[in-house]
């Protein structure tokens, strides 16, 4: 673990010698900030909660996190950094964890510059603040399980074009699986796969946990699903590591 | 007492193509061995299967009795390596990146800070120590490979090409450093410099298509009136005549 932290305080400090932080984070809260005024009627709803602010996350999360981790095993590849990092005395689950705690702690740094939106309903109303919080933990846990499938797929090709268009497919099918188009569709035709397809939402269980219903089953289903696609990734990375 | 680096009918293929065929050797603790080869011999490879970076297709390698598949950690422990190219963080400072190598490596506060001093001094890298590695020239973006590598004091050293890119001043200096520390470790580097087989090396193996064709000193090599070139030529355009 002691590794594992360490190869993520470097990842970290890396984002921010870059420019990739600040684009990604003016980015993300220049759009959050807009679809939620503008587009989810912030003011027009005449409701004191971050509704709409929660419903778009998930949306443009899609997006910027594979932005954010198509870079993350490709980069390595292309310095030849990754034959350093991999020849240390760790364990490769080392790295990978590393890789992601990274990038997860970046993605709960954009999330905590939202701050002004929660000043302001606070301002205006007397929002359920539990809820508020509940609603921030479970863009983090979205956060995560999209950025565990990014750095899987950013194992898988050198090429970061490729890491990012198969994350956003493969990120987009899991956010879309207990939607009423795909389970009615399934349903009709092999019933059983639209039970599996439901089951495998993540925004079903995103919705829930914004409403502010905590189920533990829920936050155990996050990270189990963060954990299957890490594991994938060591798995890749294994194979794939000197290609 | 054990060899520090044992190599074990070594093998690696891609595919059809058979990288590293049945390479087996044994390093002492002193001895200097240079890995000779025409580009594509397999030297990297087999330099690669070393630190673990390649799983082997067959056979196996032991670092200080550590078998690199089974014990990996341990093994790189033990081991002080530079990758071909001499890859580092581009945006890392000089001594941030070496921090960052010691505090993985395990050491931290005092201990640290002098492995950290030592490894520059040894590498004359005090000069840029504040720089970011983007913006040194490509003889100090080696020598900090270099650094990263010699910074726990490991008893076996693994370097691929470590005077590539360097002007001759900076080659006589890396040559002196590899000199000085020889004799109590066991050190592999890849050249395809024949000179610097004969100025540094105890030992010379010179591979081709990824086999062994030769392990000697580099004087039995010269022995029947010829360089060490001749030989190398000699042997390798032979097989690959074959």
């Amino acid at each position: 673990m002691r590794a594992a932290l360490l190869v993520a305080r470097r990842e970290l400090s890396g984002y921010f010698a870059t420019p990739v932080a600040y684009v990604f984070i003016v980015i993300f809260l220049m759009m959050a900030g807009a679809m939620t005024f503008s587009l989810g009627g912030f003011f027009n709803r005449g409701q004191a909660d971050l509704g709409p602010f929660f419903g778009f996350v998930p949306w443009l999360f899609l997006f910027l996190v594979p932005a954010l981790t198509m870079r993350l095993w490709a980069e390595e590849r292309r310095l030849g950094t990754i034959e350093l990092l991999l020849t240390l005395p760790m364990a490769q689950w080392q790295a990978v964890l590393g890789k992601f705690l990274a990038a997860w702690a970046f993605c709960a740094i954009a999330l905590a510059l939202t701050f002004p939106l929660v000043m302001t309903v606070n301002f205006l109303g007397r929002p359920d603040n539990g809820v508020v919080a509940a609603g921030y933990g479970a863009c983090l846990l979205m956060a995560g399980a999209y950025l565990a499938i990014g750095s899987a797929m950013s194992a898988m090709t050198k090429n970061q074009v490729i890491a990012f268009v198969l994350a956003v497919a493969v990120c987009f099918l899991f956010a879309v699986a207990g939607s009423a188009l795909v389970t009615d569709f399934l349903s009709q035709r092999m019933p059983v796969l639209a039970e599996v397809a439901r089951a495998l939402s993540l925004t079903e269980r995103f919705n829930g946990l914004t409403r502010g219903v905590i189920a533990l089953r829920d936050v155990v289903f996050f990270a189990s699903f963060i954990g299957f696609w890490l594991f994938v990734n060591a798995v890749v990375l294994d194979h794939r590591k000197a290609d | 007492m054990a060899a520090l680096i044992e190599i074990e009918r070594l093998t690696k293929r891609f595919g059809a193509f058979t990288a590293v065929d049945d390479v087996s050797f044994t390093v002492n603790r002193g001895e200097v061995v240079g890995f000779l080869g025409p580009n594509g011999a397999g030297k990297s490879t087999t330099m690669k299967m070393l630190a673990g970076f390649v799983t082997p297709s067959a056979g196996t390698a032991r670092i200080c009795g550590q078998d690199v598949i089974e014990a990996p950690v341990a093994a790189k422990r033990a081991l002080g390596y530079l990758p071909e190219g001499a890859p580092t963080y581009p945006e890392m400072t000089v001594t941030g990146f070496l921090a960052f190598i010691a505090r993985i490596r395990g050491f931290s506060g005092a201990e640290a800070t002098e492995r950290m001093a030592r490894a520059m001094a040894m590498t004359q890298l005090e000069g840029v120590r504040l720089q970011p590695i983007e913006t040194l020239s490509k003889g100090f973006k080696r020598r900090v490979g270099l650094a990263q590598a010699l910074l726990h004091d490991p008893p076996v050293l693994v370097l691929d090409e470590p005077t590539d890119g360097l002007d001759p001043n900076q080659k006589h200096e890396v040559r002196e450093l590899i000199r000085r520390m020889a004799p109590e470790k066991a050190i592999v580097i890849s050249t395809h410099i024949l000179e610097e087989v004969d100025a540094v090396c105890t030992r010379a193996i010179i591979i081709a298509r990824g086999k062994v064709l030769a392990d000697a000193t580099p004087k039995e090599l010269e022995a029947p009136g010829k360089t060490l070139e001749q030989v190398f030529r000699d042997l390798t355009l032979k097989q690959e005549a074959a």
